[in-house]
């Protein structure tokens, strides 16, 4: 016959698999004591350590709201889902989430792209996604049309670009800048951009803009060639990881110009890596200074349940939480247009990082600030309240 | 001849059974739609492993870059109907013929190359496809291309699955199939029998790779955003595991080998901390059990157990199973 | 800066990328040398050793080179472990089901270390203080020599073991043909389960040294590199260690030239493409010897 000698465990294998898939597919039950929140994240794949902090800074936010019982007398319950930081197994996920799982509503993912993707099938099934770090405009706008079903809790590029370009011209009195940006992240492109036009609309000029692309270790050869350039400043719109490793070896090869970022810098490992001496003379803008009073109990509460700071996507993970519960808790029931209305009008709530209002292209009104590395410490040296629109 | 039209007709209404039956849990929403979306992955896998198996499986050629091919496709396709507004099957049809130049073209130089020197070149060749990609800002560049049409649906992947189980079954039948195997076979050999093996070869790296072309532009259509990211190295190399999982040199073992990755895949999504480990120990396990892959050489329609249910009438169907068991062993 | 010293500097910045990636590929070369496996789970050893150096200084506050030592002699024994339960049972098997089993060996390593040590990057201390050398306007880093060296010694040594040494003796026959050598007396299992071991110790080292000079660790850190390491020991022509050396550092310079003259978005095709230009002159690596097919 067919199953033969080994065959038979293959075919014990194949058909463990097939029952575990069955039982995973009427996994999903509804109670009427919870609500369902799903939680599509990079868990795996090559941005899974951004997608992992902001689940953890998500699961936190949600925990506290349980253990001070839940919202209107419900308990919230996670769906996770991970979608291997790629934009089709993100449209998987959440199809997964949403059909399977029952969430009525979606936080995640991290990266702009997968959020974009998820969108259309959130769109068509009319449940609310919350975006937590995707900052490109793209995300809730297409064509000039805000899309109905898509929120975010973080602020967006074009903010965080101007606030910078401000700044290097304003206050560091720059005159000529450099900028390095990571080739495959539209966070890091879209900044680039916004940069160079507000920087060379204050009277600067950039004279080079070079890439490099995520998850490069070796920067030296771009950085011989923009030290080459010899400009005023250079500004680094990326993410930690790689942000440690380019502030450290920019300084190895003799570059002392103050070097600029934004919120990806926000991360304690950017000091480990670089060092404390070759990050002094380096700002960033960000969402909170982690010595402001309202934002302490955030980060103590953070620490005792994982035993780490924060970074950046971990407190945004945490705002989207506060964000969505305070959401679900004025739509007064589980259904997802009601929470959608109710995310539409955020007004003034206080989350772990500052107060957010939403805007009326889903983009939260949020406070930043630019902070100073000096010495293996972070000193504010402006706060940037948001502009009305 | 004749008796394998029976036969292939026999297979068509299986399909047909099959297709009904699904499309009826789908319009029925019977199936979830999560479900669903994994019917339509399995689909594009089945048509990706199908051709993959043609170059690596029966032409014995190791290559390592098809992902790449699914790119090209992909992004010729999507850019057609985006774009353009070009039908949905021109569109598939423009990527599958982008998709098979381009094949032609890196096969020309490349196919010189033999065993593990082919793998790494080709797997160059998909990532320099796909760099360039990356670089285009017409398409979108590194953070992909978006408002895609979403074109692709069940059927349309059923249909071209079919075709492409098909088309490939009847290639490896034919005259040049057969070439083909003799080079998998001996490559020395087959040159020396008088085939021109650098012809074959390229056949078929052309085929599989517009088939890869196929695969893409389906699987550009069904996700509103298409990235770079998709088409990765790690891609191929699933695709090179759904492969050889259901065993180099067996159509049915394609499908299985699509069917069985796509699944466990899907059905592990749940536990998202373990799915990779999970994955990573099935794989192994698998390949300690079953090296040769879960079909070897075998097609179901030479498997007792599905003779006895389609051939039962006629004998002749019989002897010309024993015939095709025959060919695929080389 | 003239233009002279930009290409000076660029050249120095390639050879200490392509010494770390030469260091990688002499494992992966010694290990395709014995058994023609494509062993991808090689850049998933050389993480796991970055972890057990980092480990061992931070949690056993060990010095480096204590530290090294441990990293490389457990690496070394866990390339051992895997070969001895993943690849050893399916020697007689399918190339391609050894290839598929070593993908499932990366893939598991890669993800059981995700969920001990968190995807989160480590960042590894600082041992060695910061040294550097100015020539003029060209600048070299003190760990940037002592990558380049410690490789040099280590393909010198390796060299020597493996022509001089009657276990060296031992693994060319191994190489040559496994079964033949058994016949000869030669214990091939014992010395492909050495092989591992070497070439997993020799990617311990590398990943230490990867810390060390770019002060951070993630579970995934091996991939590129390990795709890399691969490319190089292809390029000098696979099997031959100094082909392995010689291929990383091409590929290092030419990353460094393309990075620093064309665009760094473009590097990794350049890369591939010297690959493919090189095995099209060349089809078997640069030091590689072509070998008569017979029917």
């Amino acid at each position: 016959m067919f199953f033969e000698g080994k065959k038979k465990l293959a075919a014990v294998l194949a058909a463990t698999m097939v029952m575990g898939g069955v039982l995973a597919g009427c996994g999903s039950s509804s109670n009427s004591n919870e609500i369902k929140v799903g939680a599509n994240f990079e868990l795996t794949g090559n941005v899974a350590n951004y997608g992992a902090a902001s689940m953890r800074g998500f699961k936190l936010a949600i925990k506290e709201i349980n253990d001070a019982g839940g919202v209107n007398g419900k308990k919230i319950v996670i769906a996770e889902a991970d979608n291997k930081s790629e934009a089709s197994e993100a449209v998987n996920a959440a199809t997964k989430l949403i059909s399977d799982d029952g969430a009525k509503v979606i936080v995640g993912p991290a990266v702009t792209a997968n959020v974009i993707a998820e969108s259309q099938v959130a769109t068509e099934n009319k449940i609310p996604v919350l975006a937590p770090d995707a900052t490109s405009p793209d995300v809730t706008v297409e064509n000039g049309k805000v899309k109905p079903f898509i929120f975010r809790s973080c602020f967006i590029d074009p903010q965080q670009g101007t606030v910078m370009a401000k700044f290097a011209s304003e206050n560091l009195k720059a005159k000529t800048a450099v900028v390095y940006y990571d080739n495959s992240s539209d966070y890091s492109k879209s900044l680039a951009k916004v940069f160079q036009e507000k920087f060379e609309a204050a009277g600067g000029k950039v004279l080079m803009q070079e890439a490099f692309v995520a998850k490069d270790q070796d920067f030296k050869a771009t950085l011989t060639k923009l030290k080459d350039a010899n400009a005023d400043i250079m500004f680094v719109p990326a993410y930690y990881e790689e942000v440690g490793k380019i502030v450290k070896q920019a300084r190895e090869l003799g570059m002392n110009m103050p070097i600029l970022g934004t919120d990806g810098w926000d991360d304690k490992k950017v000091a480990d890596i670089a060092g404390a001496d070759a990050l002094n003379n380096t700002y960033f803008s960000t969402h909170y200074s982690d010595k402001d009073e309202s934002v302490k109990p955030f980060v103590d509460a953070y620490q005792k349940e994982y035993g780490e700071m924060p970074n950046v996507f971990a407190a945004l993970g945490y705002d989207a939480g506060k964000l969505l519960a305070d959401a679900i808790k004025r739509a007064g029931s589980d259904d997802p247009e009601k929470i959608r209305d109710a995310l539409e009008q955020t007004k003034d709530l206080q989350v772990g990082t500052g107060t957010i209002t939403m805007d009326k292209f889903h983009n939260p009104i949020k406070q930043a600030v630019i902070l100073q590395n000096k010495d293996g410490d972070r000193v504010m040296v402006a706060k940037i309240m948001p502009e009305a629109e | 001849m004749k008796y394998l039209r029976i036969n292939d007709l026999k297979m068509l209404a299986l399909a047909m059974v099959i297709f009904a039956v699904l499309q009826l849990l789908i319009t029925g929403h019977i199936m979830s739609s999560f479900w669903q979306l994994n019917l339509i992955i399995i689909g594009i896998n089945v048509i990706m492993s199908v051709s993959l198996n043609l170059i690596n499986g029966y032409t014995g050629q190791f290559s390592l870059g098809h992902a790449g091919f699914m790119a090209v496709g992909a992004y010729v396709s999507i850019v057609l109907t985006t774009n353009f507004q070009v039908p949905f099957f021109f569109a598939i049809l423009a990527g599958a013929i982008a998709a098979g130049i381009l094949g032609f073209l890196i096969g020309i130089p490349t196919l010189r190359l033999r065993g593990d020197y082919l793998a790494i070149a080709t797997l160059g060749m998909s990532e320099i496809i796909r760099i360039c990609i990356m670089n285009i800002q017409y398409v979108g560049g590194a953070a992909g291309f978006k408002g895609i049409p979403h074109h692709t649906t069940f059927a349309w992947v059923f249909f071209f699955m079919l075709f492409t189980l098909f088309f490939i079954k009847n290639f490896v039948n034919s005259t040049d199939g057969r070439a083909c195997l003799a080079i998998r076979e001996n490559e020395i050999a087959a040159e020396s029998m008088g085939i021109n093996t650098t012809k074959y070869k390229i056949m078929a790296f052309t085929i599989g790779a517009s088939f890869a072309g196929v695969a893409g532009a389906l699987f550009g259509h069904a996700f509103y955003l298409v990235s770079p990211n998709s088409f990765t190295f790690m891609q191929s190399f699933n695709y090179l595991i759904m492969v050889v999982l259901g065993g180099l040199g067996s159509i049915t073992g394609s499908i299985a080998g699509a069917f069985v990755v796509t699944f466990i895949s899907a059905a592990l999504a749940s536990w998202p901390e373990f799915r990779m480990i999970i994955y990573a120990l099935a794989l192994i396990l698998m390949m300690f059990y079953r090296p040769q892959g879960l079909f070897g050489y075998m097609e179901v329609t030479n498997t007792a157990l599905f003779r006895k249910f389609l051939s039962k009438p006629a004998v002749k169907t019989a002897t010309d199973n024993s015939e095709k068991g025959g060919s695929a062993n080389g | 800066m003239d233009l002279l010293t930009q290409i000076v500097q660029q050249l120095i910045n390639g050879i200490s990328l392509g010494s770390i990636y030469a260091l990688i590929a002499l494992g992966y070369t010694m290990i395709y040398g014995i058994i023609k496996l494509i062993n991808f789970a090689h850049g998933d050893i050389y993480m796991v050793g970055a972890y057990i150096g980092f480990f061992a200084i931070t949690q056993a506050h060990l010095s480096i080179v204590p530290a090294l030592l441990i990293s490389l002699v457990t690496t070394g024994f866990l390339g051992m472990v895997v070969e001895r339960l993943a690849y050893k049972p399916l020697r007689h098997a399918p190339r391609i089901s050894v290839l598929i089993t070593a993908i499932g060996v990366s893939f598991f390593l890669e993800y059981t270390s995700m969920y001990f040590v968190s995807p989160t990057p480590r960042t590894f201390p600082a041992v060695f203080g910061d040294v550097a050398v100015n020539i003029g306007d060209i600048v070299i880093n003190g760990q940037q020599l002592l990558i380049f060296g410690i490789t040099a010694v280590l393909m010198v040594v390796l060299t020597y073991i493996v022509q001089r040494t009657k276990l060296g003796k031992a693994m060319r026959a191994a190489s040559y043909d496994t079964e033949t050598a058994q016949l000869m007396g030669i214990d091939s299992d014992r010395i492909i389960s050495f092989t591992f071991g070497i070439g997993s110790a020799l990617a311990a080292v590398a990943g230490v040294l990867v810390g060390i000079y770019y002060n951070s660790i993630d579970p995934l850190m091996g991939i590129m590199p390990g795709m890399k390491a691969f490319v190089a020991a292809v390029l000098g022509g696979i099997g031959i260690l100094p082909g392995a050396v010689l291929g990383g550092l091409i590929l290092g310079i030419v990353e460094a030239l393309v990075s620093g003259f064309i665009s760094s978005t473009f590097r990794d095709a350049a890369a591939f493409a010297i690959l493919i230009i090189v095995l099209l002159v060349k089809p078997t690596g640069l030091f590689g010897k072509n070998t008569k097919e017979k029917v």
